[in-house]
């Protein structure tokens, strides 16, 4: 039995009534890391063994003086390498950053940091976070914990492995067109990418700023709950940061979904989708009706629309975001090079990895003269548009119900020859970050290959709680499954 | 496939973009932003006529603060991670003679 077989939240209960020990659950994270890293890498980097044991016995030794009462004192977190930790390396999975180390830290992070959280290291990840399957980053791919030939998805692939795998308690993703929720369903694990605003953005290296969002990973939809709770803040440094009337999301966790509308968007469940996800999750929607839930299809609408509205948005922006890469204040600069432009020229040609640059190549040419209104002010109407139709299905639901992903895990290998491709797998999740909505991936059960299959749960901005009750009470029906590198 | 890219809108994207292509990702390049396009100019389709462009979600207002140094002198940390430095600067290649 290991420490990081049970939940987050269960964990820290035993921790702090003194039953285990902060350094017990580090250990046991890292024996696990010990055993299965060499298959699944998950992280980019594991921090010393030493430096871990010390902060697990500082923490220890802070919830016995009443320094952290939280939920996760003592328990063993990942986070993705694309969060900001000071004196740590953090690479965002690419070369341009492969010798990084922030002088400050994330402030999510330091808020899991306020709260006695044990960072055992940083999560791999698409590199700059672009991508759906963990295999653009510079570091090598992560493999699917349940099948090591399979991807993790992504771009939060790392962190997501890291918990099925247990190689820690939980983990920080972030999300900018389903890179949390896409790599739960993966993986068979939960995530969380809250409503635009409600955790701070403050080193989180930036990919698309209008739609990234920093979230919880873990094995349940309580744990989730309790680490949302600790790294949503209001925060100045980020402009974007919202100041919302409450941050109480564990009230939420009632076994009841009595009354509750459902909306289930035909154009969801059509074309495209895998036949085993599509019975898995209408069964999990027959779950929620048995207990009580008011079930309703309904035309969403524009859904074909969603994925190139957000090419266009987040490659404009990521165009921009990307423009301080360039062997000048950080990270990696060219050897070899003729003055200054072709020093950022070289520099950013070698430290780029084909998806991104494709991706900021498509960006500037969106943004340039004569083809901004065209592309980007036209996906910027879209976008709202997309925002409209959401409105309107909230007026008549609470909560919409969708699948994660079309399919689950693809092969490894099998997605980056076709871009488009690949884009399309993100077609459930990216509507929800152009609209800033709440959305959650909860395991609703695996197919005939043996990979896990993930129900997403969204609701209005700032109603996380009517997806985190909707998603506990179905949980309360299913036993937490894990894969074989646990048992 | 609609949306042929030239040479030339290669070249100014590289430009735009900061980056030094091969001949070969230059063809690579021009294949793959021919198809992105193609696959975006599906928005054309839509009426959006009379719909104001949302950059934000929630109406965002600049955020003001007094102008006052909160942090410490972080100088040396922050060289720490320059490429090259020296007398507490950033060093560069010659920009002009």
């Amino acid at each position: 039995m290991s420490l990081m077989d049970i939940g987050a939240v269960e964990l820290g209960k035993k921790i702090s009534s003194g039953e285990v020990s902060a350094v017990d659950a580090a250990k046991d994270a890292l024996a696990q890391i010990g055993k299965v890293e060499k298959d699944v890498n998950s992280y980019v980097t594991v921090l010393d063994e030493a430096a871990i044991i010390k902060r697990a016995e500082e923490v220890q030794q802070g919830i016995k003086d009443g320094i952290y009462s939280g939920p996760l004192a003592g328990v063993p977190v990942a986070i993705k390498d694309n969060m900001c930790t000071e004196g740590i390396l953090t690479t965002c999975s690419s070369k341009i950053l492969n010798n990084f180390k922030p002088m400050y830290t994330a402030e999510a992070v330091i808020n899991l940091e306020k709260s006695g959280a044990v960072i055992i290291g940083k999560t791999n990840m698409d590199e700059f976070a672009m991508g759906s399957t963990t295999e653009t980053s510079y570091y090598g791919p992560t493999h699917n914990p349940w099948k090591l030939d399979h991807v993790p998805g992504g771009s939060s692939g790392g962190s997501c492995a890291a918990v099925a795998a247990n190689e820690c308690s939980y983990a920080l993703g972030s999300d900018t067109g389903g890179s949390i929720r896409q790599p739960s369903s993966f993986c068979g694990v939960t995530g969380i990418k809250p409503t635009y605003g409600t955790v701070s953005r403050y080193g989180l290296i930036a990919y698309g700023s209008s739609l990234d969002q920093i979230g919880p990973i873990a094995k349940n939809v309580s744990d989730c709950a309790a680490i949302l709770e600790t790294i949503a803040s209001y925060d100045p440094k980020d402009s974007t940061s919202v100041k919302r009337d409450s941050y109480n999301f564990s009230e939420a966790l009632t076994d009841d979904v009595k009354g509750m509308r459902i909306g289930i968007p035909k154009d969801y469940f059509g074309e495209g989708l895998d036949d085993e996800v599509k019975s898995a999750v209408l069964a999990a929607v027959d779950v929620l009706k048995d207990k009580g839930a008011v079930v309703e299809e309904f035309d969403l609408s524009l859904v074909e629309y969603a994925i190139p509205a957000y090419y266009v948005i987040a490659s404009a922006e990521a165009s921009s975001n990307l423009a301080r890469f360039e062997g000048v204040k950080y990270g990696y600069r060219a050897e070899e090079y003729e003055g200054l432009h072709n020093m950022f020229k070289k520099t950013r040609s070698e430290g780029f990895g084909a998806e991104v640059k494709r991706r900021i190549m498509l960006g500037s040419f969106v943004l340039s003269s004569g083809y901004y209104d065209a592309y980007y002010l036209k996906a910027l109407r879209t976008k709202a548009l997309i925002k409209q139709a959401f409105d309107k299905a909230f007026e008549k639901y609470d909560v919409i119900i969708a699948p994660a992903a079309p399919t689950t895990a693809p092969a490894i290998g099998d997605s980056l020859s076709d871009p488009i491709k690949m884009y399309l797998g993100d077609i459930y999740t990216i509507s929800v970050n152009l609209a800033g909505l709440p959305g959650i991936s909860v395991p609703c059960g695996i197919d005939s290959k043996g990979l896990p299959i993930g129900i997403q749960m969204i609701g209005d901005c700032f109603n996380e709680n009517k997806i985190i009750q909707t998603a506990y009470a179905y949980e309360q029906t299913r036993e937490y499954v894990s894969c074989g590198l646990c048992r | 496939m609609a949306n042929i890219i030239s040479d030339e809108t290669i070249e100014y994207v590289g430009i735009l973009a900061k980056l030094e292509l091969s001949d070969e990702e230059k063809e690579q390049a021009k294949k793959d932003m021919g198809s992105m396009l193609d696959y975006i100019d599906k928005l054309n389709e839509l009426d959006t006529s009379g719909v104001e462009p949302m950059s934000h979600v929630f109406p965002v207002n600049n955020v003001f603060r007094e102008d006052v140094v909160t942090n410490g002198d972080d100088r040396e940390a922050i060289l720490s991670n320059a490429p090259e430095e020296k007398d507490g600067s950033f060093v560069v290649p010659k920009t002009f003679d």
